[in-house]
């Protein structure tokens, strides 16, 4: 009972990551039916963002410290950060060590615009072209913009901590009535389950209860009507791009504590975040958060020792395993609309 | 002689009775006309018979053969050819090769691995597609690539590509659809000329009442699902229960 | 001749001649010159040329013909090269065998992907392709370790069994041959500043990608070809003329295997190593660009789009900035220093960068590949020179 509660516990982070990137995918998807290989690449960059405001706030001047002398004797240069110098010491250290929430807000603005660049310069061009056109533009697209990071951040992977007063784990087994020390959980696997709950939540109810989100709704069911109407669709969908780009981007933000970013990244989750699409059903934004997260913890699942010893290699093909045979079976996944994208 | 029979044919969608009690006979060499208002079930009938659809229910014989379960390329080869709505032609190939496709199959059956044979060894298919392109007045555009030319002209097209194959039953679904009276007048004469050529039967489905009288030996009437009347068409032109039905009063005829 | 019409003929002459007097062509530049570091003519990259060659030649009757665009064809070529070493561990050092296998072992793969795949098209067709070769390659990577060699891949050691070949004495290199011609035999000849090496491994792959190409063209030119185009254009069609599209895709997929797997096997026989890395999504990325920057669907589009890829990838990548120094120094420092900065983060490492802007520029403004942009070449020659035949 424990392991299981635990191997869920395990899958939800992971889940977490696959669901919001798999929303911003099918915000892209269900609106503007263009399917975008550069998708993985905007987790990427969210990720990024956060290593720069980290560089950013840290930015030093030395300053000599002659109360301290180093190993030869002579006085000490320190590293200052502009930032001590602003806000004095105290402020300063606390604003650096929750430097990963504070790229939220530094995030958002910079995604948004990304998005609304990328789909006014480059896919609205790509709208009436065929799928495999546009597969390749954001293929190409997405080559570029990994590059671009590997230029100024290099090949290796930047670490970024949580703040402080997350890091470390906690016993959830002993919360709930467990033995102790069965289901020790990070704190920061945690916040980022909670912090993905608050955005998919936030973007179903801006769906759902504005009158921007119903426009958009309808433009999903039926674009050619909705613009008969006089609405002007495009540019709503413009925005929702850029909205798409934000989810995508905030979603890397908070995973860099769980995994330090590399250019890399976003390749990685590309290929299993269309996975999670597609088993969700494309165009199916509900569909996309449930397989996000029961991908996340099917595979944490197979990751058992008692089913990897059963069923040996199963931890590494679940969710490929899973999208063949949901494609083949229930070709429009959980919850999709028949017909979306079938050419 | 029934060419083609359907017996007591029902197709329910779901908790909708779309088809009901179909009892129809198209006779060998005649052409028979399906008519019958928006809804009525025209096209779900059709799609029933050339295995687009299963039926839910009832039988379709054709030449001696069920249809029954049948994928619409075997029916296709059985000797049923269909012509569509709006024509639907291979755009990105030129007319000769979409001629060259149905001679291929006719010939070879639904799948071949020809792959090191060169097309143009196919010196026979080669007439044979040419001289259906002279009767029908595109030998001229036969390099011409088929997405570039005028409906009229695909419309042509996709039906010199169902004649190359000899079908014994040619199946119409609205010919004339969208098309200008001279070009609807064009192809009720084509069609009259196949006929007359021709061994050949037609089934055609059609809203035009024009060309339904021009062409058809025997009409019958679709409403709600379930045939109305077949009969001849002048028998058709008085039917009260017609008139009422689908022609309205004010209709001229 | 060959049964070839004049223009199908007249192309593959050129890629006769190309592939015969590669050795020359790729090495334009004197051996001590500035510009020898664009000289390509060396074997190893010479042999990759035509081995992807024949790789996107293949992809080509898949995408090109069918319009079905798989993004798992390098789960193929690593089948064929893993068949490929086990061939020469168990049997022998000769490619013969090991070439053969690899094409079978591929094409038996791609027969079972496909047949599952294709009852699925478009972007479905694309994700379960992808998934199936994300699949093979986890599983050589993990699971399948003692038959892929896990990360450190698989060599012929000196003690594998070998059946057909006898024992190599301790410490011997095995090596791959052909009748008793080493792969790796080159023969130099120099031509005053200019040096040409001649490649036995080199000449076999060539052979190789002339044969491929024959064969591609016949498939072009056949019945079975022309069904291929009918799958592209109108599958609605082409059901109700009594055809089944499904075996003519298969086929078309299972052909595009085989030519993958003996692209695999090439690799091999060239250099006696395999490794997972070859069927990673990417490299099944690598084969769509080569095919799309030459020109999808034409005959000699994949076999340019290939080496202007490979060159690319090898000689770009080979550029550093004292190069770019050495090249721009004619130039006052600053204005060196400037343009040099502004080229650096496209060439050497940066060459991905360049790619992927290059693969945009194609998609966006020359969807026809180099093959178009030579044929609007050519016509705007044409008219220009007719303009003024006009004028006189």
């Amino acid at each position: 009972m424990d392991s299981i509660i635990l191997q869920i516990l395990n899958g939800l982070d992971k889940g977490s990551a696959y669901a919001l990137i798999a929303l911003g995918l099918t915000l892209i998807f269900g609106t503007l039916g263009v399917v975008n290989f550069a998708h993985g690449a905007l987790f990427m960059i969210g990720a990024f963002c956060a290593v720069t405001l980290n560089r950013i706030l840290t930015l030093s001047h030395q300053v000599i410290d002659n109360t301290r002398t180093d190993f030869l004797g002579n006085p000490l240069k320190v590293d200052i950060p502009y930032i001590y110098d602003f806000f004095g010491e105290n402020i300063g250290r606390a604003i650096i060590d929750w430097s990963v929430p504070l790229s939220i807000l530094f995030a958002i603005p910079i995604m948004i615009a990304i998005g609304v660049i990328m789909e006014r310069g480059l896919i609205r061009h790509f709208y009436h072209r065929p799928h495999a056109d546009q597969i390749l533009v954001t293929f190409g697209l997405a080559i570029v913009l990994q590059e671009v990071i590997k230029f100024y951040y290099g090949a290796n992977p930047i670490p970024s901590p949580a703040p402080e007063a997350f890091k470390g784990s906690f016993d959830f087994g002993a919360l709930v009535g467990f033995d102790p020390n069965t289901i020790i959980y990070p704190y920061w696997r945690l916040v980022y389950f909670c912090f993905s709950l608050i955005v998919i939540g936030a973007i179903f109810a801006f769906l759902q209860f504005t009158t921007f989100g119903m426009v958009v709704r309808a433009g999903m069911a039926d674009r050619e009507t909705v613009g008969l109407l006089g609405i002007d669709i495009d540019r709503r969908f413009t925005i929702m791009f850029g909205i798409a780009a934000a989810v995508t981007g905030l979603a890397g933000v908070m995973y860099v504590p769980i995994n330090p970013p590399n250019y890399h990244m976003g390749m990685d989750f590309l290929v299993l975040s269309f996975v999670v699409v597609v088993v969700g059903g494309m165009g199916s934004l509900s569909g996309a958060v449930l397989a996000g997260f029961m991908l996340g913890i099917l595979e944490s699942f197979a990751s058992m020792r008692e089913v990897i010893d059963l069923l040996p290699g199963i931890n590494q093909i679940i969710i490929y395993l899973v999208a063949i045979i949901i494609l083949l079976t229930r070709p429009r996944g959980l919850m999709g609309r028949r017909g979306v994208m079938e050419d | 002689m029934e060419l083609l029979e359907i017996k007591d044919l029902g197709k329910r969608f779901g908790g909708l009775q779309a088809l009901s009690e179909i009892n129809l006979s198209v006779m060998k060499n005649t052409v028979h006309a399906i008519i019958g208002p928006n809804g009525a079930g025209k096209s779900t009938l059709l799609n029933c018979i050339v295995g687009k659809l299963m039926p839910s229910s009832g039988s379709v014989m054709f030449d001696g053969y069920s249809l029954l379960g049948r994928s619409a390329h075997e029916i296709n080869q059985l000797g049923i050819s269909r012509v569509f709505q709006t024509p639907e032609v291979f755009g990105d190939l030129n007319v000769l090769e979409n001629m060259l496709i149905p001679c291929l199959a006719k010939r070879d059956g639904a799948f071949r691995l020809h792959a090191l044979k060169s097309i143009d060894d196919e010196k026979q298919l080669r007439e044979k597609a040419e001289d259906v392109l002279e009767d029908m007045g595109l030998i001229d555009k036969r390099h011409m690539k088929a997405a570039s030319m005028s409906r009229g002209d695909k419309r042509r097209l996709e039906i010199a590509m169902c004649l190359a194959q000899d079908p014994k039953l040619l199946l119409l679904d609205e010919p004339t659809a969208g098309m200008a009276r001279a070009d609807t007048n064009n192809t009720i004469d084509l069609l009259k000329r196949i006929k007359q050529e021709r061994d050949i039967t037609i089934a055609i489905i059609e809203h035009d009442m024009h060309v339904v009288f021009s062409l058809a030996d025997h009409i019958t009437v679709l409403a709600q699902g379930t045939p109305l009347v077949s009969d001849t068409p002048d028998n058709i032109k008085g039917h009260p229960k017609v008139k009422e039905a689908y022609l309205g009063e004010t209709q001229q005829v | 001749m060959f049964k070839l019409n004049k223009k199908d003929l007249r192309t593959l002459i050129i890629v006769i001649l190309l592939a015969l007097f590669a050795p020359f062509l790729l090495n334009p530049f004197p051996t001590d010159s500035a510009l020898a570091q664009f000289n390509a003519g060396y074997p190893d990259l010479m042999q990759r040329f035509v081995i992807f060659g024949i790789f996107a030649v293949g992809f080509n009757i898949l995408f090109g013909l069918t319009g079905y665009l798989s993004f798992g064809h390098a789960a193929f070529l690593g089948a064929g090269s893993y068949a490929a070493i086990w061939m020469m561990k168990l049997l022998t050092m000769n490619i013969i065998p090991a070439i053969i296998i690899s094409v079978i072992v591929a094409g038996i793969f791609s027969l079972f992907v496909g047949w599952i795949s294709l009852r699925r098209s478009g972007i479905y067709f694309s994700i379960l392709t992808l998934a199936f070769s994300m699949m093979s390659y986890q599983l050589a990577y993990s699971v399948l370790t003692p038959i892929t060699g896990g990360e450190t891949g698989l060599q012929p050691k000196v003690n594998d069994p070998r059946l057909l070949d006898g024992a190599l004495a301790e410490g011997a290199i095995p090596k791959a041959n052909l009748f008793g011609l080493d792969m790796s035999q080159s023969y130099d000849m120099s031509l005053g500043a200019w040096s040409f090496t001649f490649n036995s491994g080199y000449y076999i792959a060539a052979a190789f990608l002339i044969l491929s190409f024959y064969l591609s063209i016949r498939i072009f030119r056949s019945p079975f070809g022309m069904m291929l185009r009918a799958v592209k254009s109108n599958q609605q069609r082409m059901t109700y003329t009594g055809l089944d599209p499904k075996p003519y895709t298969l086929a078309a997929f299972v052909i595009s295997g085989m030519y993958a797997g003996l692209a695999g096997g090439l690799l091999v026989a060239m250099d006696t190593q395999a490794g997972a890395e070859r069927m990673f999504w990417t490299a099944s990325g690598e084969v769509v660009l080569m095919t799309i920057l030459g020109g999808v669907g034409t005959l000699i589009g994949p076999v340019l789009g290939s080496g202007a890829i490979k060159y690319m990838e090898n000689i770009i990548s080979k550029i550093n900035s004292d190069i770019l120094h050495t090249w721009f120094a004619f130039l006052p420092d600053g204005l060196e220093n400037v343009i040099v900065a502004i080229i650096y983060p496209f060439i050497g490492k940066g060459w991905h960068l360049t790619l992927g802007l290059l693969f945009m520029i194609v998609v966006i403004a020359l969807p026809g590949g180099l093959v178009e942009g030579a044929q609007r070449l050519s016509r705007l020659f044409k008219k220009g020179k007719n303009k003024s035949n006009e004028n006189e």
